[in-house]
């Protein structure tokens, strides 16, 4: 009996018996109401109760078996854990026989019930921010008690190789010391973001602007979606093109007019990157200049001035904390963007402002210690982790900045 | 005043130039944009569109006993042992095996030719094929028992190191899976938390920590929920590594966000009075939600869910980090068995060197995008003809 087998078990027993016990106890239920006699509640609810009474029990000792096992404290073998549940199940539908009687007020207790597990729900997002924090946080914790963290944020070399050696037990082996000096990883990715927003924010401005002020309603109705496509384009796929097309392009330009570049220069992804990003910012800005009053346009044309003018004095200025809370957004997804940079981008760390050479980012140096044959606890791989703190704490940051930004906005034009 | 107002011709003129400069810059910041994805869907297109294209060989293949021994070279004449695909012949000895009946007998068929035969065929530089063989299938091209045929079983193989029987079919239906647990997964849950924050959630300071965190987790980069998975799910709850469970779960927690946030808007677009009329003839807010509000919401709900779990579909960076990217030739018979995904098997090739990989790769990129096409068009479909003003 496999872990697949018990799924396919337990839901093979709990299914039907909830089929069973609702159907009978509403039917119960139905008869009674038919008959004439007093029921206080709808008979469904009655019959969602009964399953209620045999699916928290079981549900209650599966955690418990588990919690046992993750604990270390008791490892259940596979038939216990899933007798335990189907008798916890069967002891439930007993009890729903036995309990369940028409003076019962069971619309009420079913919507506790369902209250408590939209709770319970909701807790989950919260659940999923506390389990990447903690994640990231214990294992550069970690990370941090072998390599300083002065270290890690100032030093300007990363020479993580020996750290494999160490990871697979042959510390001893006179490799020379690793080094985890982040400084050129981070400048790598500043480089491809800021190619990338170089790109993204004056063809996004400028699309919105003429999407929401210029463009005739059919353009607008068939250029949007259009733009929105890139939106949709998945990242690998846009990797792949930076990949095979665009470096290979980029360095043929580079040799025109007599520069080197490298294959995996940063110019391709952030340039591609760009692209990718075009729609976020020329959308969101949308919104604002959209946002904006249609009085101040209207005041600033009856003075006589032009509109590309008011565009430029009026409207923009207006919705230009919108404007920057979208190009943040926009520079997060840039940082935190990965497959188009590790499928174009470089590996080596490589501290220049030079584009045409290659560079490698955070996203990149995760993937790449990640994906090896490592141990998980060594250097290398725990590496990975603080990297994943540091883009955590960044792609947070702007995040929590543009929406301050953008309610301070809508605020001032009180829409909020 | 006798002074009269003068009308600065040349600042004028210039203030109209400005004028027509700024529109312009809109119509080339559009041009731009659209010219990109034209370029983008026609490259794209052009290099993928022969990865569907496979190259045959007609063989008068021996089923002898040398053969069923192991000696799988000898299944062909020995001038085409090195034309015909070597990965189809080491398949010869396994089938021979499981069909005694045929050993013995000969047949003439088409058989899938070596991946170097297949780009000199195709007229690819950089196919590798020694110059002695080269004359070979010239000749044997031109007598037509070499032919260009379309790869259908393209979508049905798995990943091969033998770019010729490689294929998008263990890793459509491992993207399959690890979609069907993501949605089962993230849709219920989704759905009842927005229902729950729209409808119920009373407004204080925990329920503004849970919108907050909502939103931003859906501004957290995807490569950090692979982190979770691999640290949480992996690590502690010990799901298998490279399984689709695993790839499932986390992306499910990725796209949580997304469905969330549509269904809100869903919810919020159904007017008040529905809630109003439903309240005023008895029912509780359960019911209200239940039998009212969320039958009409349901477009909504359905168009958001679809987009969300495209996006998910077209992931890749969680699941190389929770290991699906790995060598993986089979699709998965269970949840728990290590499978691959179509975006993770396009990385795998993209970074292989033989050539025919690349095309292969265009190929792949070309089922995906078609994928995903599919999926947003039903979602705008879903969103144009279900819509309704109230």
């Amino acid at each position: 009996m496999n872990s697949g087998n018990v799924i396919l078990w337990i839901l093979g027993g709990l299914l039907p018996l909830c089929a069973i016990a609702f159907f009978l106890t509403r039917n119960r239920m139905t008869h009674r109401e038919v008959a004439g006699l007093e029921v206080f509640s709808r008979p469904g609810y009655y019959g969602w109760l009964s399953v209620i009474y045999i699916a928290a029990p079981a549900i209650f000792v599966a955690l418990c078996f588990s919690a046992l096992g993750l604990l270390h404290l008791y490892q259940t073998p596979l038939p216990m854990f899933t007798v335990g549940i189907l008798t916890a199940a069967a002891l439930g539908l007993a009890a729903s026989v036995r309990l369940i009687n028409p003076e019962k007020n069971a619309r009420l207790l079913v919507e506790k019930w369902a209250r408590g597990l939209m709770i319970f729900a909701a807790g989950i997002s919260i659940m999923t921010t506390i389990g990447i924090l903690l994640s990231v946080l214990f294992e550069s914790i970690r990370f941090f008690q072998s390599v300083p963290l002065w270290e890690f944020i100032t030093g300007t070399r990363w020479e993580a190789d020996t750290a494999f050696l160490a990871g697979a037990g042959r510390g001893e082996e006179g490799a020379a010391k690793p080094h985890f000096g982040a400084v050129p990883i981070f400048a790598g990715t500043f480089m491809i973001t800021a190619i990338a927003m170089l790109v993204a924010i004056p063809i996004g401005l400028f699309s919105a602007i003429y999407l929401s002020e210029y463009a005739p309603k059919k353009v607008r109705a068939t250029v949007k979606p259009m733009l929105e496509v890139l939106a949709g384009i998945p990242t690998v796929v846009y990797g792949f093109f930076a990949a095979i097309t665009i470096s290979p392009l980029v360095v043929q330009a580079a040799h025109a007019v007599g520069l080197e570049a490298d294959y995996t220069n940063a110019l391709a992804p952030g340039l591609v990157m760009g692209v990718m990003i075009i729609p976020f910012i020329s959308s969101l800005s949308e919104d604002v200049i959209h946002a904006v009053p249609q009085a101040m346009r209207d005041g600033s044309l009856a003075m006589g001035i032009g509109k590309a003018e008011t565009i430029r004095h009026v409207v923009l200025p207006a919705a230009m904390p919108g404007i920057i809370a979208a190009s943040l957004l926009g520079m997060s997804r840039a940082i935190g963007e990965t497959m188009i940079v590790v499928m174009a981008a470089g590996l080596r760390p490589n501290l220049t402002a030079n584009p045409l050479e290659g560079m490698t980012t955070v996203t990149v140096k995760i993937v790449e210690s990640l994906t090896g044959d490592q141990q998980f606890d060594s250097l290398l791989t725990l590496s990975a982790f603080a990297l994943g703190l540091v883009l955590l704490f960044i792609t947070l940051a702007l995040n929590v900045i543009s929406t301050l930004v953008i309610y301070r906005f809508k605020k001032q034009f009180a829409l909020v | 005043m006798n002074e009269t107002f003068k009308l600065d011709e040349n600042l004028l003129r210039k203030r109209y130039r400005a004028e027509k400069r700024f529109h312009a810059y809109g119509i080339i910041a559009i041009g731009l944009a659209l010219a990109f994805i034209l370029f983008f869907f026609i490259d794209v297109l052009s290099k993928g569109i022969p990865g569907f294209q496979t190259v045959q060989v007609q063989v008068e293949v021996d089923y002898s006993q040398v053969v069923a021994d192991g000696n799988y070279r000898r299944v062909v004449q020995k001038d085409l042992v090195h034309i015909a695909s070597r990965g189809w012949m080491r398949t010869v000895p396994m089938q021979l095996r499981n069909h005694p009946e045929m050993i013995g007998t000969k047949e003439t068929i088409w058989v899938p030719a070596a991946f170097r035969v297949n780009q000199y065929i195709k007229g690819n530089e950089g196919h590798g094929l020694e110059q002695k063989y080269q004359a070979l299938a010239d000749e044997l091209y031109k007598q037509g028992t070499i032919r260009k045929a379309i790869d259908w079983h393209f979508f049905t193989r798995g990943d091969s190191k033998l770019p010729e029987i490689a294929g998008v079919g263990a890793s459509l239906v491992g993207s399959l899976v690890v979609m069907f647990i993501t949605m089962i997964l993230a849709v219920p849950i989704g759905v009842v938390t927005a229902v729950y924050l729209e409808e119920f959630s009373p407004d204080n300071m925990l329920t503004r920590t849970v919108e907050v965190n909502i939103n931003n987790l859906a501004a957290i980069p995807s490569i950090l929920f692979g982190l979770l998975g691999l640290a949480i799910f992996i690590n502690f709850f010990g799901v298998p590594r490279s399984s689709a469970l695993a790839g499932g779960m986390t992306l499910a927690l990725m796209t949580l966000p997304i469905i969330i946030i549509s269904t809100r808007a869903a919810l919020r677009s159904v007017p008040n009075s529905i809630r109003e009329g439903a309240f005023g003839v008895g029912a509780s807010g359960l019911q209200v939600v239940w039998h009212h509000v969320l039958p009409l919401a349901l477009p909504g709900i359905l168009t958001g869910s679809i987009i969300g779990l495209a996006q998910a579909l077209g992931e890749t960076a969680p699941l190389l980090i929770v290991g699906m990217m790995a060598f993986i030739p089979e699709a998965p018979l269970s949840i728990y068995q290590a499978s691959t995904v179509l975006p993770a098997q396009i990385y795998t090739w993209s970074s292989d060197s033989i050539r025919a990989f690349g095309e292969l790769t265009a190929a792949g990129v070309i089922v995906l995008l078609t994928i995903m096409l599919m999926l947003n068009g039903l979602a705008i479909w879903l969103r144009q003809h279900t819509s309704r003003t109230w």
